[in-house]
Order: structure tokens, then sequence, then C-alpha cells
């Protein structure tokens, strides 16, 4: 009893077919980054009026540098967050870890490659605390790393001595926020990335007609991948003209862009071509059918958490390189952001939707209203007014789209 | 007449001084599909999560294909072919149909998910079954109806090659179209070669769908009954004990 018409895989048909296909899924409430990128456009389209110095090719490098360690942030979050937990402490998991490397890197001269490691390690420690308490003993995300938010401020400060701050000696590492690849090196980087998004999709692409699916209209991998190479050439050309106001020629792109690049690519090989990636979306969506489909759903859990604690260390990293020093009191503020940055790019606080990029996006926004703020001169307070009222904007949008998506039978 | 896939016979159940199965017997044959009836509190959930491992029986002997077995485990149970579907469904809403169907027993290829090959095996289960409601395979659980996401709990059980499928109360969620959907995609399980259980309230679906109807009464298996040769006024009487059969207490 076979029907000879398949059912359809959503790769077939024209590319009309295909944008009527999305057009479709956003009017269900699937409107992933768009959003996002909606306000990131509009949001420079303000600013640049308002501001003349917005559209420097200074403030644009300045702008990427600035976002990076909240990018890297909230990669980190989106782990726990697809899970529909959150971290509440990776900010000052971020600080805590930077703390051990500054006692084992100054106090006791170690080397700095080692001792970074080890502040890597603090992170995956802290991630598996948190991880054994809300799998194992079943304690909410929230109260656990609320508990550490207090408890790694004073880790800080036993750590480091009241009010105590310490420069970052290392040039490898201060490099990092403040030095330039050469210009060959930025579009290097750009060719690697475009061809190996190119290689991706041909290959997708040929598993698919191997067993005998459809597959979309080529253009749209052309268009696909001609996006991705035209935006990535205009911010390379961009970072790549000297923007020095001296006699010091300053450009190139910055060292820690590719960094967070590498970081974007593989978090979302490991989400998207992973069995590990899948079954943190499918424990997300409903722990009790990942359950029952046999997942071990408290080590899901763990591992989450681990990752995101050991990226928090990363951001911190960051964060120290752009400053400079290595502080008692950091990361208390930028947690709340890094939450704000993956919830207004589009990943969900109910767990079980979001991508990296959308995170990426996301970051992109909050570190643009802080920028031109600040360039158009309003006090700070206005700022937090903002980007408070962007965030809760954005989980507005969230929860509508949640109940949009759907009446669910097995959950309310 | 053909070795049953699955028989039962005398097998008992207890919780604590509550005697839940008194030595039931049944038995499920390849290509029917066979109506577990019974009122709240006769034991069928009990004698269900039995055959699927999740609480092994205490007493009496289990057939698979005429030789004796012990169910201790849901991964027992599966592997040897029997595959529940809840009343829940189980089912990640977040996911589309294919990532659903293939929850937990991904295919990989040199170490990542191989999308390609698992969309073609939950495209070909879907259609051994006929399904023609659903529009893609890749549509996300969250837009689907209460009857297509039926549908795709019990494609997932053909897809792990089930050689029996239990149902618990497939229908009493949906409406009348659904629900004459869903009864269609049992009578094809059957159809294929899968011996059906399922369990309903609703005599008028049990009529409809089945070859073979089991009473449960209060623990006891006090009919297995052809359902051409049946009224329902008869198979009411066995659910509410006001018909006994001779032999049977």
């Amino acid at each position: 009893m076979t029907y000879t018409t398949p059912i359809a895989t959503g790769h077939e048909g024209t590319v009309r077919d295909q944008f009527t296909g999305y057009l479709q899924r956003l009017r269900g409430g699937d409107m992933g980054a768009l959003p996002a990128v909606l306000a990131l456009v509009a949001l420079a389209a303000l600013f640049s009026a308002l501001s003349p110095f917005f559209l420097t090719t200074g403030n644009i490098a300045n702008l990427f540098v600035q976002a990076s360690e909240l990018m890297v942030l909230a990669f980190a979050l989106v782990f726990v967050l697809l899970l529909a937990e959150i971290d509440l402490s990776a900010g000052v998991t971020a600080g805590s870890g930077m703390a051990v490397f500054q006692v084992l890197f100054s106090n006791l001269g170690w080397n700095w490659v080692a001792a970074l490691i080890i502040a890597l390690a603090t992170g995956a420690f802290i991630g598996a605390f948190i991880g054994f308490f809300v799998s194992r003993i079943g304690v909410p995300s929230f109260v656990v790393t609320l508990g550490l938010f207090l408890g790694l401020q004073g880790f800080m400060l036993l750590l480091l001595g009241d009010g105590g701050i310490y420069r970052l000696e290392q040039a490898e590492l201060k490099a990092i926020m403040n030095s330039n690849m050469p210009v060959w090196a930025g579009w290097g980087m750009l060719v690697i990335v475009v061809a190996g998004s190119l290689i991706l999709s041909l290959y997708d692409r040929r598993r698919r007609t191997k067993v005998g699916l459809p597959t979309r209209p080529f253009i749209m991998l052309v268009i696909k991948v001609g996006t991705l190479a035209v935006i990535g050439g205009l911010v390379v050309g961009l970072l790549s003209v000297n923007r020095g106001q001296g006699m010091l020629a300053i450009e190139g792109v910055p060292i820690v862009l590719p960094i967070v690049l590498l970081i974007l690519v593989i978090g979302t090989f490991v989400l998207d071509r992973t069995l590990f990636g899948r079954y943190i979306y499918a424990v997300g969506g409903n722990p009790e059918a990942a359950r029952r489909a046999g997942i071990k759903v408290a080590q899901i859990r763990l591992y989450a958490f681990i990752i995101c604690s050991s990226l928090a260390v990363v951001s911190g990293l960051l964060h120290a390189s752009r400053i400079g020093s290595i502080e008692s009191t950091a990361g208390r503020s930028i947690v709340l952001s890094g939450v704000a940055a993956a919830v207004v790019g589009g990943v969900s606080l109910f767990g079980g939707r979001g991508r990296l990029a959308y995170a990426a996006i996301g970051a992109l926004v909050i570190s643009i209203i802080d920028n031109g703020l600040g360039l158009i001169g309003l006090p700070a307070g206005a700022n937090f007014l903002i980007t408070g009222g962007v965030l809760v904007a954005a989980a507005t949008v969230d929860a509508l789209s949640r109940r949009r998506s759907g009446v669910s039978l097995t959950r309310a | 007449m053909a070795i049953p896939l699955i028989e039962l016979s005398s097998v008992t159940k207890s919780f604590g001084p509550v005697d839940v199965l008194k030595g039931v017997n049944f038995k499920v044959e390849e290509g029917k599909v066979t109506a577990l009836v019974g009122d709240n509190g006769a034991g069928k959930s009990t004698l269900i999560k039995g055959l699927s491992g999740v609480q092994p029986y205490d007493g009496g002997t289990v057939t698979f294909r005429g030789e004796e077995v012990h169910i201790r485990s849901p991964r027992q149970a599966s592997a040897m072919g029997i595959e529940v579907v809840y009343q829940d469904l189980a089912l990640c809403e977040n996911l589309d149909i294919v990532q659903n169907m293939f929850l937990g027993r991904e295919e990989l290829n040199a170490g990542t998910l191989d999308e390609a090959s698992m969309e073609f095996a939950a495209q070909k289960a879907l259609q051994s079954l006929s399904v023609r409601t659903v529009k893609s395979v890749r549509q996300k659980v969250s837009s689907l109806s209460g009857g297509q996401r039926q549908t795709v709990a019990i494609a997932r059980s053909v897809l792990r090659n089930a050689k029996m499928v239990i149902l618990d109360e497939p229908t009493a969620a949906l409406g009348v179209a659904q629900t004459e959907q869903v009864l269609n995609l049992v009578r094809r399980l059957a159809d294929n070669g899968i011996a059906v259980v399922i369990i309903s309230h609703n005599l008028a679906d049990v009529f409809e769908v089945a070859d073979n109807i089991s009473v449960l009464y209060l623990g006891q298996m006090v009919a297995h009954i052809d359902a051409k040769k049946t009224t329902r006024d008869e198979v009411v009487a066995y659910i509410t004990g006001s018909k006994t059969p001779e032999g049977v207490a």
C-alpha cells in the first residue's frame, strides 16, 4: 500500500514557493532573529542620523570589539536558555575565572597558558557544580545561580582582596581586544568562511540527492552563500580601511573577531549536527518526551551548564583584555545584558528555541544601543532604561510568538 | 490458528495488599486489532505496563511467538518490538516531525546527524501508512493538529519496526474527522501485519476498528470475543459486570 505522491519535505518547489513557505512560518510565530535584524537596521539608521561619528570606521571597529565579550557571554547562556534554565552567575563566573588566572599568573608565577587553562577549568568546575544541583538534586537553576552570584563575588574578593585591581600584563592577552590582524589575514578569514559555507551547503545537497530527496533550487544556495560573502566582505572591507587618527595606521580585523567566529561556528555545529545538540533542543522542548526516548536528561543538563560556565570565562578573558585589568568586582552587571542579548536575538526563555547566531545579532543590538547612546551624549540612566525596555519588549515578543505557534495538547 | 504474537496466561500483579491483576489470560495476534476495554480500575494500565516492561508482572507466563519470555524493562520490550503510544504522546513541539520520529535513535553519518537518510526513512514510514494529512515532514510539531500529532506518534513506532503497537486512548482528545483519520491509521497498522492493541473507552471507536475485544473486569479477563459476533450491549454488560461468562467467577 504505497502511494506514489510522497509527503513534502519543505525543499520542493521554486524560489517563489520557498519564499511563501518562509512567510507562512513567520506568520505562524516562528520569527527567528528577524525582529532583531530589523531592530539592528533601524537603530543603525537612527544613530547615524543623530551622530556623525556613528558610521565612522573607527566606531564600527569599536562596536565589534565592545560587542564581542557580550556575544561570547550570550553564546554561553544560549546553551542553558535552550534547556529553559538560566545562569545568573555567568558574569561573576567569568570574573572568578580571571581572578584564578591572576593569582596563578602573577602571584604564583605560572606560565600564562597554563594559568588560562586552569581559569577555564575553574569555569567548568563551577558549571559542574550548578549542573549537579540543578539536574541531580532538582534545585531551580535560578536559585542555585543566584546563590553563586553572591558567593562568587565573595570568592573574588577573598582571592584578590578588597578593591583589588590588577593590570593584565601578558601582551598576547591584551592584544586580543586591542590589536588587529594584518589586512590580508582578514580577507583570508573571509575566504575560509565563505568557502566553508559553500562546501558544507554543497555537501548537504549532495547527500539529499544521493538518498533521492528533493533539493531546494540551486539559486537559493547561491543567494545564501552570496549574502554571507557580501555582508562579510562589507565588514572586512570597512575594517581594512585605515582608521587611525594620527601618524600610526590602525587597520585590519580585530583579533577578537576570528575568535568569536570560531566559537560561533563550532557551537552551531554542535547544536545543529550532533546528537548532543539535538538532545539539548529535545530536553528544552519536552523533558518528559526526551526521557522516554531514552535521552539521559540529567547528563545533558550537566554538560550544558559546564559549557555555559566555561564559555563565560572566555568572555571574562575578553573583558579583561579590553579594559587591561582584572578586578575583584568584575562581571556583576554584564550577565543581564547577556541574557538580554540572547532574548533580543530571538532565543526563547521557555527553552527549545534559538540559535547562537541569534544571540550574536542580539548582542550587536544591545551593543549598538550602548554605543549610540554614548555618542549622542544621553546620560547613563537613559541607557539603562532603554536597554531594559528592549529586553522586556523582546521577552514579550517571545511569549506572544509562543502563544501563536499553536495550541498545545500536552502542556498548557 | 496461527500462534499469537504475545500470549499472557494467568499473569498476576499486586501492589501491596491490592491484587490488580488476578490471573489474566490475554493474547494478541499479528495483523489484528485487539481492543482492551474495561472500566476505570479494571487493570488495563497495569496489564499494559507489564507488556511494556515498565512494571513487570509478579506471576504467570508470557510467551512471544510461542516462546516464554520475561519482559523486565522498557528497553527489552522495545528490543522485542513492543511499542507503546501513550495518551500524552511525548512529542517535542519545538522539533519537526522527522526529529521527533527519530528522537533517541538518530542515525549518524561520520559522527554527525544524518538528516537526509532520516528524512527519507520518515517519509517512507508515513507513506507506508498512507498518511496524507501532514503537509511536510519538516513541519514543527507545534504547528500540527491533535490528530496529526497522534499520527506522528504512531508512525514513530512503525519506524522502529514495531511488531506490536499499544495505543492508549488514541482518540480521547480528538474531534470527529481526526478520530476517523486515526482509526484509519490503526487499521492500516494492522494491515501492515502489526499486532495492535487499542485501549479505549469509546465503544463506537472500538467496534469500528477492532477485530477482537478483550474485556477486563476487576483484574480478571471476563471476555475475549470476536468483534463481529458481539453487540455493544453485550460488551457493556461485561464491562459493568452484569454479565459473567461461565467458568470465570
